[in-house]
């Protein structure tokens, strides 16, 4: 096992280097350039020259590529180019908690909805129960999470007032607080794998209650609500689980998103100004850190896998 | 009285194509400690006549039209699902045909002996596997205790059906329905199941229902025999009589197409020729006219009587019925 997770971490590292190479390059061949917009006012180039000289954006692309890379090894993701210099490690542990609690919140919502709701129209197939839950799974995903997140804003916040339109209250100032500003941005991201999540347990459930062994077990005599939970749950759980691995990375992604409508200054935040303002350092670390989380999230499934399945063993 | 009498069973499925006729009226008993046999080719409706004795068609799209189960005196198909899961595991358990998908993948091997110990008998965890390492000492399994902790993939075919046969008989149960225990694993281990099963239900005394297409297997282990043909028992007797002196020609097909000891090696084995009728679409008269050799007109139309001869062997034949005229009462 511990050789397994070694290896796999090599992997990770492979992968998070590639990320940090493509959005390195990537981000120097979009056209721009962040100093001469800063002097756009005084319109003194040479100001620019000076600032361009500071960062070492001078030297030849290859070479701020090793001292990059170099810096990234040695755990030092560099200051954002802009105003105070602020260290990108500062932005970020500023920002990721926002994300973070917001992705983790989406998921938690979207996985308790949508494994009673598959459940329930696994064991009421074909009855009134189960095309309720299909028509509403069906209506959260096809309404895209930034619209979803404006309805909700519109009903709740505006509307009904129970809710704050915007903002982000940490976990510190209190759990109703910080709830009641993620809700809403969390229901908006969360809805469509809610959706995704209960059909996958439908037919992945539906699926096992079709097997020989849950025939096995009724017939020793076995309760009814005993042989869906314990035989027929676990069994069902193994292919929802790669789906919610997915969704947990997307939701991420998801959040970068809405973190704008509900001006959450969370990573997506971050990276939407740093890509404006061309802030390469700030770019790069936020990508670096969300592609970490996105291998993280698949090392985590694998070892569920595990824990679920016991034909599965990782050497 | 009779420890499972089965009535003029009919039972159907709904199917996109059209109602299925999968049982059409048998009738057969089984008396305690007995070894019945129930003989057929693939699709005449042996499992699924099996599982409505435990109510488990699944309905829809399976419906019992007719008929009635009874077992210890009480007509089962009038039970609740409540009343029949204190039967269940309990005074009548089942061993399925395919041991690699009968055990559940993701629980122990202990967890899957005992449950049905703990629920029907009310043992502690610690009862209940101690009982489960002597229960797979009796089926021959070695090192009990580190078994009970492994999973099913960790155990080959034949060692699974060993532990299926050891959670049928936990309970003690008696009347164990095993539908083809044996089809799914090697010649070699078949017959060990088959004796492991013929040895543990003698001893204690409990019946045993095989289903099987072997008629070969029959004669070895069963009493008595039942030969199903597309939904319909057209023959049954003691398994000697049903051997020695076949009285419907699908019977005498079947015993031809299985190696027999009792003949010269060089009779070839043939297989009966053409294949099972629709049973969406059963001819009128006798489902086996359209491949028999002795068919004449009437067989085509009218359903066959059934036929007794010495001993409570009957079948169903309108030629039996002309070339060995009635003996029983
Ligand atoms: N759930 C179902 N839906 C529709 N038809 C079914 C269903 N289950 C069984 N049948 C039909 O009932 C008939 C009898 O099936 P059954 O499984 O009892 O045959 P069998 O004698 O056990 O065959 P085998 O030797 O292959 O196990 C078949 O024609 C089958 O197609
Ligand atoms: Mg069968």
């Amino acid at each position: 096992m511990s050789k397994y997770l070694l290896r796999r971490l090599l992997g990770a590292t492979v992968v998070m280097w590639a990320v940090a190479t493509l959005v390195f390059f990537m981000l120097r061949a979009v056209p721009g350039d962040p100093f001469l917009a800063m002097v756009f006012d005084t319109g003194d180039p040479a100001a620019a020259d000076e600032m361009r000289r500071a960062f070492g954006l001078d030297d030849p692309v290859y070479v701020q590529y090793f001292k990059y890379l170099l810096q990234v090894i040695q755990g030092n993701l560099g200051t954002s180019i802009y105003g105070s210099r602020v260290p990108v490690s500062t932005i970020i542990a500023e920002s990721f908690p926002r994300t973070i609690s917001l992705t983790v919140l989406a998921f938690t919502i979207a996985v308790t909805i949508a494994i009673p709701a598959g459940l329930i129209s696994a064991l009421y197939k074909y009855s009134a129960l189960d095309h309720g839950v299909t028509f509403v799974a069906f209506l959260g995903l096809s309404m895209p999470d930034f619209w979803l997140a404006i309805l909700l804003i519109i009903t709740f916040a505006a509307g009904l007032g129970w809710l704050p339109a915007i903002g982000y209250a940490p976990l510190s100032s209190g759990f109703g607080t910080w709830l009641s500003h993620l809700i809403m941005p969390a229901i908006a991201i969360g809805t469509p794998f809610a959706a995704i999540i209960a059909r996958m347990v439908r037919s992945s459930m539906l699926e096992v209650l079709k097997t020989e062994y849950i025939q096995v077990a009724r017939s020793k005599g076995l309760m009814r609500w005993y042989i869906l939970l314990q035989h027929a749950f676990p069994n069902a759980l193994i292919p929802v689980i790669t789906v919610m691995g997915i969704a947990l990375a997307l939701l991420m992604a998801g959040a970068v998103v809405v973190e704008n409508v509900f001006a959450i200054k969370g990573l997506g935040r971050v990276l939407i100004q740093g890509i404006l303002n061309r802030d390469y350092p700030v770019v790069q670390g936020a990508i670096l850190v969300v592609s970490g989380i996105f291998v993280l999230s698949n090392l985590v499934v694998d070892v569920l896998y595990a824990a679920i399945d016991p034909r599965i063993r990782y050497e | 009285m009779s420890l499972l009498s089965v009535h003029d069973l009919e039972l159907g499925f709904e199917t996109p194509a059209g109602h299925v006729s999968a049982v059409n009226g048998i009738s057969y008993t089984v008396e305690p400690g007995e070894i019945v046999a129930i003989v057929g080719e693939s699709g005449s409706g042996k499992t699924v006549a099996a599982q409505a004795v435990l109510g488990l068609i699944p309905q829809p799209p399976g419906e019992i039209t007719g008929g009635r189960v009874e077992f210890d005196g009480e007509d089962l198909l009038g039970f609740s699902e409540q009343q029949m899961r204190t039967i269940r595991g309990r005074r009548i358990s089942m061993v399925f045909q395919e041991p690699m998908t009968s055990l559940n993948p993701v629980l122990s091997i202990g967890r899957q002996m005992t449950e049905a110990m703990r629920l029907h008998l009310g043992l502690t965890r610690e009862a209940a596997e101690q009982r489960a390492v002597e229960l797979l000492g009796l089926v021959g399994i070695a090192d009990p205790g580190r078994r009970l902790r492994q999973y099913p993939h960790h155990l080959s075919g034949g060692m699974r059906q060993r532990v299926m046969i050891a959670i049928a008989i936990a309970c003690e149960p008696v009347l164990i329905i095993a539908d083809e225990p044996t089809t799914a694993l090697d010649v070699t281990i078949q017959a060990q199941i088959l004796a492991l099963m013929q040895d543990l239900t003698r001893r204690l005394g409990v019946a045993l229902v095989i289903i099987t297409h072997n008629l070969g297997v029959v004669a070895r282990y069963a009493d008595r025999v039942n030969v199903m043909y597309a939904g319909r028992i057209v023959e049954q007797g003691r398994a000697d009589s049903v051997y020695r002196r076949p009285g419907h020609p699908y019977t005498i097909g079947l015993l031809n197409s299985v190696p027999r000891l009792d003949r010269p090696r060089d009779v070839p084995i043939e297989p009966i020729p053409g294949s099972p009728p629709d049973p969406a679409r059963l001819p009128p008269g006798c489902a086996f006219a359209p491949r028999c050799l002795h068919a004449v007109e009437r067989c085509r139309s009218e359903v066959p009587p059934s036929i007794s001869f010495e001993g409570g062997h009957t079948a169903r034949c309108w030629q039996t019925a002309v070339t060995r005229p009635e003996t029983a009462p």
